[in-house]
């Protein structure tokens, strides 16, 4: 993100900001929480997988860590249903992370592709033992206490509470990929073992960049047992959001800040149309199966470089005046 | 004149294979120091060793008197040993002066790292300068995988530069280069060494190492066999005998050990 694209961020922002209050219909805005919650989580993957290169299937290790956070602690506690329960959303977030301290630090022990499976075997293990133990309740759940909020009017503080996450992230993912810090990352994606040699601290920042991620997905957890007011193991653990975060992270543009953004969007808004409309709940499973395919076979960069590499071809086409620095070729492309 | 680095009796084996066999090596403070051998002699392995990217079964490694054998790689480069290797390894998918910003500072730590921009002023003029100085600076913004073989060279050169080291080894500079661009590197090196910078060459290019180097030590079957001013080197029969793997077979590198 560079300043020069900041009005197009603050219009996005705006839109966002003001869809509550033009579509109140509660079928719409749920989907607009859904998306606002996905797209956070995706932003949130994207810092460290998208910049390290470290592709995680075990997001959803801390998303029900964070739902569980927020129906555990609040039943404790005896907390009614309302806004109080929302002081329990950052705490989600930090549940989360100290949870991804020793799983980064065993997991990112060794590299890429069996990084990919221990963390598909520790998502395992979580999903288990949810299922098992007796303090989550077991496979019959938990309830939260009822919040007593009518209509139209439940939805809105999720929403602007999703999307004050959303921002959180975004700004946070935008201000990694300024520092040293998120240089580092980019520098490990290309060559570990260099920039080891370069005396990056590769096991410090990649562990820092992994238990940071975590933080959001698992704010948006709590945030998502509070909504639902019933928490699940196999809807908090849910293997279908380890590969949905990471397809989304894909289709838009792994490593970018639009990428997952758009990725979240574009998918979760057409996977809650389709699971609504189409009362078979699994069509959407097949339909992103199909699309992954697609994204890795004809643009594994994803859509947003995919579609600024069409815009700078036009620009090409047009005789505009090009550097002898091929667009194309400036680093610059890959960042926004 | 006093070794600044040392590496001393040093074995490592891979499976079967006796890569190093009690190998020594002394760096002297300010010289640019040659090493040279038939291929599979265990030069890149040694190499390895002292920048702590292979770990030594036994022998030391000490760097100003300082033992720093099987220190990390990133510990060895904060002291002040940069290296390049011998297959070009540059950060592909950042841009040209990004590369060169992961390496400005030696020892960091990661938590500052998290709290400041990645390039302070000063970091990205000391970038600046050492991209000029390689004759980069003009693809500064552009993403480093879009650079030719020579380019990248050039850039993992600069990047060791910017961090300021006070020794430099090089894993064959002139591999798979044209001439003038050979020619241009060992001109920088020069340029670098009478500035008071250490050098340690690998080299295939028996021209480049002879006309550069001050001292000359050539590896043979994982050991050191002889060190000494290149000419003397040059006319050793012992060095002619491992090249020649007993005298019977004509060789390349033969050749240019005599006409070099």
């Amino acid at each position: 993100m560079n300043l020069k694209q900041l009005p197009w961020w603050g219009a996005a922002f705006a839109v966002f900001a003001l869809f509550p209050l033009v579509e109140t219909n509660s079928f719409w805005t749920t989907i607009a929480i859904y998306s606002l919650i996905y797209m956070a989580c995706a932003t949130s993957w994207n810092m460290f997988s998208g910049y390290s290169g470290y592709v995680s299937l075990g997001t959803a290790i801390f998303y029900g860590c964070g739902a569980y956070t927020m129906a555990l602690v609040s039943l404790h506690t005896n907390m009614p249903g309302g806004a109080e329960q929302f002081l329990l959303v950052p705490l989600g977030g930090l549940v989360a992370m100290v949870v991804a301290v020793p799983l980064g630090a065993v997991a990112l022990r060794v590299r890429r592709h069996t990084f990919v499976v221990i963390t598909i075997a520790f998502f395992f293990v979580f999903q288990l033992a949810a299922i098992n133990a007796n303090f989550t309740g077991g496979p019959a759940g938990l309830s939260l206490a009822l919040i007593p909020w009518q209509g139209n009017q439940f939805n809105t503080p999720f929403y602007y509470v999703a999307l004050a996450i959303l921002v959180f992230a975004i700004v946070l993912s935008a201000l990694v990929r300024r520092s040293r810090f998120g240089l580092q990352l980019l520098a490990i994606r290309d060559d570990e073992d260099r920039a080891l040699g370069l005396g990056v601290k590769v096991k410090a920042v990649k562990l820092t960049g992994y238990v940071m991620s975590a933080f959001v997905v698992g704010m948006t957890g709590a945030l998502y047992a509070m909504f639902l007011g019933q928490i699940y193991p196999q809807f908090a653990f849910d293997p279908v959001f380890d590969v949905t975060v990471a397809l989304m992270a894909f289709l838009g543009g792994f490593g970018t800040l639009l990428g997952p953004l758009v990725g979240g969007l574009l998918l979760e808004t057409s996977q809650q149309y389709l699971t609504s409309y189409y009362s078979n709940g699994s069509l959407y499973l097949i339909l992103f199966g199909a699309l992954f395919l697609i994204v890795v076979l004809f643009m594994p960069q994803g859509i947003v470089v995919k579609v600024k590499e069409m815009w700078m071809k036009r620009g090409l086409k047009d005789g505009e005046n090009v550097s002898a620095a091929s667009p194309l070729t400036v680093a610059g492309s890959a960042k926004s | 004149m006093t070794a600044l680095l040392e590496a001393k009796d040093i074995t490592r084996s891979f499976g079967g294979l006796k890569a190093l066999a009690g190998c020594s090596l002394n760096v002297e403070r300010g010289s640019i120091t040659g090493l040279i051998g038939p291929n599979g002699s265990g030069k890149t392995t040694l190499f390895n060793v002292m920048t702590g990217y292979v770990k030594a079964e036994s022998g030391t490694v000490s760097f100003e008197g300082r033992d720093i054998t099987n220190a990390r790689p990133n510990a060895v480069f904060a002291l002040g040993i940069g290296r390049t290797f011998q297959l070009t390894r540059i950060f592909s998918r950042i841009s040209v002066v990004e590369n060169m910003l992961v390496a400005t500072q030696r020892d960091e730590s990661w938590l500052r790292g998290l709290t400041r921009s990645k390039s302070s002023k000063s970091e990205l003029d000391a970038a600046m300068e050492w991209l000029d100085f390689v004759g980069l600076s003009r693809l500064a913004h552009l993403q480093a995988g879009s650079l030719s073989y020579g380019q990248r060279k050039l850039l993992e050169l600069a990047y060791v530069l910017v961090a300021n080291p006070d020794v430099i080894l090089l894993d064959e500079p002139a591999g798979g280069v044209n001439l003038t661009l050979i020619n241009e590197i060992g001109d920088k090196i020069r340029t670098l060494n009478s500035q008071g910078k250490t050098f340690l060459i690998v080299e295939h290019n028996m021209e480049f190492v002879m006309n550069l180097c001050d001292s000359v030590t050539v590896m043979h079957q994982g050991k050191n066999l002889v060190s000494g001013k290149p000419e003397e080197v040059r006319s050793n029969p012992l060095v002619l005998d491992a090249y020649l793997g007993g005298g019977e077979t004509e060789d390349e590198s033969l050749e240019e050990l005599h006409n070099g």
